[in-house]
């Protein structure tokens, strides 16, 4: 199907013919063409944020609760410059995305135009790819190749550069053809390694399934198969803060979040287990603390899409190259043709150590009569919740880890934080993206004051697409996380750590013609929650919190999975000089 | 006081810098990358290795295949073998990357360099160069009664020794085009 036409109606063209339906963009002068085709059309929906990183933002909250990528359209100079923080918080958590920015007209560039900026080379590390189109002829390849390269493979963002003249220029387009990209990753795993890691789960007596955000990216069926996978073995599973949901909360061989604010019972597992099995994880440091005292007698098996993930930090025994959901596939084919076979008794007693771990009870904190407790205020949103079609964003900080810890997903593609990068300011824009993609689910957005002041700004998209996304904020009037840290490793001298001239959040919903409402009593906190959730518009939920609650369990920085702390006793002079320095 | 005692040469880009496990052999690879002959494809390559911290010794580039539209990198590189895979697997990951080849691993491979060496100087210098070029058959590409410049082919530490003999007598300016290479055989 070759038909001419501009570039801008190419461009429109192939976003429907990839079949997008919703666009997340902000006009400008290098765009206009693009913006004037938008107008005239009505299949692809264009949500107006209020500042480009929303946008990005709202793209991967759109994409990490649907799986398909998110698309996203600026203008030239700063609208491309300020998409940078998303794209690169998309890069590190892979996240398909698809942005598509402006560019001075051909003739201009390298003249400093106006709102000229270098993008493809300012944006070159922080995305999968990208591409400067300086032809009409090029542009629909070439966003047909973007699709393929953001969601082929591990995932992640692309960026098109389209300059104003190729926007005004007509060209041939063509339509998405299959094969015409030389980029295809590896998708089946070696069997050789898979029948290796195979032997090893009949045999051992430890035990653990390390999960991440691959096997969500993966798409549901991984997720099935990895659940299958579980339940059939009877071998624990924890996972990281990309894999929360890949396997139930509620399933019983549940350890819950592992790493550095991961629960007791999940890091020691992981420190004395025989054999871990990492399964779309990439060993970040925030999951395996100090190096050297990692998970020092297992054997190590490691399923993920990306070559350069293995033995990139901790080197492994099994690599298994290929993506999740087909590696799992073999992996179950082959356990079962081999007569399904587990050390029942070395496991039995395997699993009776990890219920003595869980007696610790290390999500234990003092509850109060009379402030609200963070945990409590999350535990109290958990329950009140937790029937409900429920989607979570978050923003960064000490209530992001709380919100893990407290909150159980029971199905992926419903937890969306970042991870990664960790973007202060992600939750918001997030919110609204995941909003977009599910009308009638409630959607809440976990926030510090800190964070959610970020992007407040787009209280006003919020409010102009009517979208009934709730702003849950832990209020402590501190950057709560550092504010620990520096209590943990700056004796306590708080350095610019709290929020001064904060808004009357109430006032503030109001002013968008949104809902606030305050809560500080724990004794109205369940009522003031229900009134959030029945409310059929946006929320700020201003909740004020414990200001100097910390967050635990923490595995000091430099120390090991079995050195973590469990409470405030034991937090004096834990961290060493070695430590301080790591973040 | 210094909190943190990050071995020499640790290449790691994660915070946790502590890692005992692999080898801290420093090796000296060859590394032939074929890549789509697009623009800023040097750049990423490039790109990739400042923004992880590993060392390119020298890199050369040039159109090998103009209707395929692939160009070869040829990157010398040292770095623990750990540091050495990671290189590979990065490379690997670039979009327009058709082919990463090890030629250290795969080889032996065949590598020259071509330099040219301006040494200035008369008399009896002038006629030691002359002859010591003719040892190292260097080729006289320019001359004047005051200078030469020599044209050498050859393996790095061949040139390398070129230009230490030289320097004594006159060398005056040197360039040279860094690593090409070849698997030997077929």
């Amino acid at each position: 199907m070759t038909r001419e036409m501009t570039g801008a109606k190419m461009v429109v063209q192939a976003l429907k013919d990839q079949g997008v339906d919703t666009v997340f963009g902000y006009p400008g002068g290098a765009v206009l063409p693009i913006y004037d085709e938008i107008f005239l059309q009505n299949d692809i929906r264009h949500i107006l944020v209020r500042h480009e990183q929303g946008a990005v933002h709202a793209a991967e909250g759109y994409a990490r609760s649907t799986g398909k990528p998110g698309v996203v359209l600026v203008t030239s100079g700063p609208g491309a410059t300020n998409a940078v923080t998303g794209l690169t918080d998309a890069l590190l958590d892979s996240i398909p995305l698809v942005v598509l920015t402006g560019q001075v007209p051909t003739f201009m560039i390298g003249s400093d135009a106006f709102q000229e900026a270098d993008t493809v080379g300012i944006t070159r590390p922080c995305t999968k790819h990208n591409w400067l189109v300086k032809e009409t002829d090029a542009l629909a390849a070439t966003i047909h190749e973007a699709f393929h390269v953001a969601t082929a493979g591990r995932p992640g963002p692309v960026l098109i550069d389209i300059p104003k003249d190729v926007q005004f220029a007509t060209g041939e387009y063509n339509g998405p053809k299959s094969n015409s990209s030389h980029y295809h990753p590896r998708v089946k795993g070696d069997l050789e390694e898979i029948t290796e890691l195979v032997a090893a789960i009949e045999t051992a007596e430890r035990p653990v399934f390390y999960t991440g955000g691959g096997v969500i990216n993966s798409g549901a069926a991984a997720s099935q198969l990895l659940r299958e996978l579980v339940d059939a073995t009877g071998i624990p599973i924890t996972s990281t803060l990309m894999g929360l949901g890949c396997y139930p909360a509620s399933g019983k061989n549940w350890l819950g979040m592992l790493g550095m604010h991961g629960l007791y019972e999940a890091n020691m597992a992981m420190h004395d287990c025989d054999l871990m099995i990492n399964i779309g994880a990439r060993f970040d440091d925030r999951i395996t603390g100090r190096i050297d005292a990692f998970s020092p007698n297992s054997v190590k098996a490691h399923i993920d899409i990306d070559p350069s993930s293995i033995n990139k930090v901790i080197r492994v025994d099994i690599p298994i190259v290929g993506d999740v959901g087909h590696v799992l596939e073999d992996i179950l084919k082959v356990w079962k043709s081999r007569g399904r076979k587990v050390n029942r008794e070395a496991l039995a007693k395997w699993q009776a150590q990890i219920a003595d771990w869980r007696k610790v009870n290390c999500l234990a904190y003092t509850n109060s009569e009379k402030t609200i407790k963070p945990q409590y205020a999350l535990q109290r949103l958990e329950e009140l919740t937790k029937g409900h079609d429920r989607y979570v964003t978050t923003e960064v900080g000490q209530h992001q880890m709380w919100a893990a810890q407290f909150l159980g997903f029971e199905d992926p593609n419903r937890w969306m934080t970042s991870g990664g990068l960790g973007t202060m300011g992600y939750g918001f824009p997030a919110s609204i993206g995941v909003q977009m993609a599910h009308p009638d689910a409630l959607v809440i957005n976990v926030a510090g004051e800190a964070s959610w002041l970020m992007n407040m700004q787009e209280m006003g998209t919020a409010a102009q697409y009517r979208l009934p996304v709730k702003q849950f904020i832990l209020n402590n009037e501190r950057l709560g996380m550092v504010r620990q840290w520096q209590e943990l490793l700056h004796g306590e001298r708080y350095s610019h750590s709290w929020s001064e001239s904060l808004p009357d959040f109430v006032k503030l919903a109001e002013a968008f013609g949104a809902k606030g409402i305050l809560c500080s009593d724990p004794a109205d906190l369940d009522d003031a929650i229900i009134e959030m959730i029945e409310y059929d518009g946006p929320v700020i939920f201003d909740c004020l919190v414990e200001k100097h609650e910390n967050c635990f369990p923490m595995i000091p920085s430099g120390k090991a999975h079995n050195e973590m702390l469990l409470g405030e006793a034991e937090t004096q002079g834990v961290i060493d000089s070695k430590g301080s320095v790591l973040v | 006081m210094s909190a943190l005692h990050i071995k020499k040469g640790s290449t790691s880009h994660s915070a946790y810098n502590l890692r005992p496990n692999f080898s801290d052999v420093q090796e000296r690879h060859t590394i032939a990358v074929l890549v789509e002959n697009e623009p800023g494809v040097l750049a990423r390559v490039i790109g990739l290795f400042s923004g992880r911290g590993y060392n390119i010794e020298s890199l050369t580039v040039a159109e090998v295949d103009h209707t395929g539209h692939l160009s070869r990198i040829t990157i010398v590189t040292t770095g623990t073998p750990q540091v050495i895979e990671q290189i590979k697997a990065q490379l690997g990951r670039i979009i327009p990357v058709h082919e990463v080849h090890d030629l250290t691993v795969e080889g032996p491979a065949v590598e020259r360099e071509l330099a040219i060496l301006k040494v200035v100087g008369d008399g009896d210098k002038r006629v030691e160069a002359l002859r010591l070029a003719d040892i190292f058959r260097a080729n006289v590409v320019d001359s004047t009664l005051g200078s030469f410049i020599f044209e050498i082919t050859g393996a790095p530490d061949k040139i390398d020794a070129f230009a230490e003999l030289m320097r004594p007598l006159g060398l005056a300016e040197i360039a040279r085009t860094g690593v090409a290479a070849l698997l030997r055989g077929e």
